[in-house]
């Protein structure tokens, strides 16, 4: 199953939190790209440079900034290819930003998924 | 397949249990094994489930007529079989079968190091598998009753006090989140596992104390049962056992907790009331020591001692003073604080408890609750201060959050303003 892993901040994150546990990034990614459970990622630039695009009524809409306004926002992104949630979970809690952010797990669609 | 005993006539019949007797019994021993073994297998639940309805209900039609089989669980089992091999053939849509396919290749094989450490048990995988964390805890709880328990989504829904619509829904958003998300069917790995099973443990007392919070005894039995089955399938948790123990210490103080549906509190318990053979099994449970303790171990410990001593004097309260200190290191609360004050107004006389008290006087999470003032009331009239006990059973009287509560209250006030 392959899980887009989205890497947010959290401004309400505790300042103290140790991060045990965690890997730093080098580690984490060599770690996860040598077993094969790293698709691809990359660090992203922050919303100030990010743009919004909307096509409504035939008309392109084109805005400075994120979908939404809010305190987090994501600063990265993974692709991960693993056995099951249980896998992806065990490599997002050893991320850094784990501990300083939080990671969001969502599983492609699958050509087999209907309803969702 | 076994075969079927020939038709009755040359034994009486009274002296045979009924069918419906011998299909309940067969189901209570097999049917979480049937649905857990058909869900490794084809990973569908809801063909698991159907299975085993269809051979239920194909058993109290058949076995009427051609007579009990000699071994009804294993009928059931192989005909649960059949039948979901039937179901997977006519599945017609390609949806289904790529389910099922993904379903086993999801699966993969056994896990060899973490399954072997406890039974390889496909009910124990079913287990952690409903009450895992990415579900949200009312999906856990809902499932673990339906699949585990066996209970129907109308019995669910009636405990919930809910309808069973939107419980069907609950158990369907539950379901298709574990396929869709790949959430395993599997023991956790070891280093996921501690809190995994805490997480197991927390979803079975929910289920209890829901019980007892919504009035359905019905419930609470339940979560025993799930108890008494984890510590069958995990011999090695203390925890789990700990959690059985506290259950059953609970549970056994059940009709003695009300007396013509007024509140007793446990010291005025009349403990000839207490369920003895709950508390013999529940003692018996905690006896045996594990490695390290946990806060349902502490708490069965805690349970035990009232349930050892005959009366509320004859307790050993120094020792249940040291037990919530453990509890208060092991998971601090509030409520833990306010009860160990109480032990020690038992333990080290009525001031000593007041003084202990007294660190939850700006407590923001007992703010509003009638604990705190009907807990020092208790203690200002054990310590002859009666006038100051009726002002602060008045405050616990306006908080008390059901009329049981405060007719309880009333009742104390009631005694301690004739005996100024």
């Amino acid at each position: 199953m392959k899980y887009m892993m989205f890497v947010a901040n959290d401004p309400e994150a505790a300042a103290d939190e140790t991060g045990e546990g965690t890997l730093d990034i080098e580690t984490w990614v060599q770690a996860n790209d040598a077993a094969g459970r790293r698709v691809m990622g990359e660090r992203l630039r922050p919303v100030e440079d990010a743009t919004t695009v909307r096509r409504r009524g035939g008309k392109v809409l084109v805005t400075d900034g994120p979908f939404a306004e809010s305190r987090e926002w994501i600063v990265g992104f993974d692709i991960l290819d693993c056995r099951d949630l249980d896998e992806a979970i065990e490599i997002a809690s050893q991320h850094p930003n784990a501990a300083t952010g939080r990671i969001e797990l969502r599983p492609f669609w699958q050509p087999a998924d209907d309803a969702g | 397949m076994t075969g079927h005993r020939p038709p009755p006539g040359h034994r009486d019949a009274a002296d045979r249990p009924s069918v419906n007797e011998v299909l309940a019994h067969a189901l209570d021993g097999q049917r979480l094994r049937i649905v857990a073994s058909l869900i490794a297998t084809t990973g569908d639940w809801d063909l698991a489930e159907d299975a085993v309805a269809d051979a239920t209900e194909r058993a109290l039609r058949l076995w009427p007529i051609d007579g009990v089989p000699d071994n009804p669980a294993a009928w059931l089992t192989v005909t649960s079989r059949r039948r979901a091999i039937d179901l997977i053939r006519r599945a017609d849509t390609e949806r289904t079968k790529l389910a099922t396919l993904g379903g086993l290749q999801l699966r993969g094989g056994p896990d060899p190091g973490t399954d072997m450490t406890f039974l390889a048990d496909d009910r124990l995988r079913l287990i952690f598998t409903c009450c895992h964390p990415a579900l949200r805890i009312e999906a856990r709880v809902a499932l673990t009753l339906k699949v585990v328990a066996g209970l129907s989504t109308a019995a669910i829904a009636h405990a919930f006090l809910t309808t069973e619509e939107t419980m069907s829904q609950r158990l369907l958003r539950a379901k298709r989140k574990i396929t869709n998300a790949a959430i395993p069917y599997r023991i956790p790995s070891p280093s996921m596992l501690p809190e995994r099973l805490e997480g197991v443990l927390a979803v079975i007392y929910l289920i209890f104390t829901e019980g007892y919070a919504a009035n359905v005894v019905d419930l609470a039995d339940e979560a025993i049962r799930l108890g008494r089955l984890l510590v069958e399938l995990m011999p090695a948790s203390d925890e789990a056992r700990g959690l059985l123990a506290l259950m059953l210490l609970q549970h056994a103080r059940r009709d003695a907790r009300t007396v013509d549906g007024e509140l007793v509190t446990l010291e005025h318990q009349d403990r000839s009331r207490w369920d003895a053979g709950a508390i013999t099994e529940a003692l018996m449970l905690t006896q045996l020591a594990g490695s390290s303790r946990g806060t349902y171990r502490v708490q069965a410990d805690l349970a035990a001692r009232h349930a050892a001593a005959g009366d509320a004097a004859s307790t050993d309260w120094p020792v249940i003073v040291t037990l919530y200190n453990e509890l208060l290191r092991l998971a601090p609360s509030p409520i833990v604080v306010l009860n160990r004050a109480i032990a020690v107004g038992m333990s080290d006389g009525p001031l000593a408890g007041l003084a202990a008290l007294d660190e939850l006087a700006k407590e923001p999470k007992l703010t509003g609750s009638h604990l705190l003032p009907a807990a020092r009331a208790d203690l200002l009239a054990r310590a002859g201060l009666k006038a100051e006990a009726v002002s602060a059973l008045d405050q616990a009287i306006v908080l008390a959050r059901t009329d049981q509560e405060r007719r309880q209250l009333t009742r104390h006030r009631g005694e301690l303003t004739r005996e100024i």
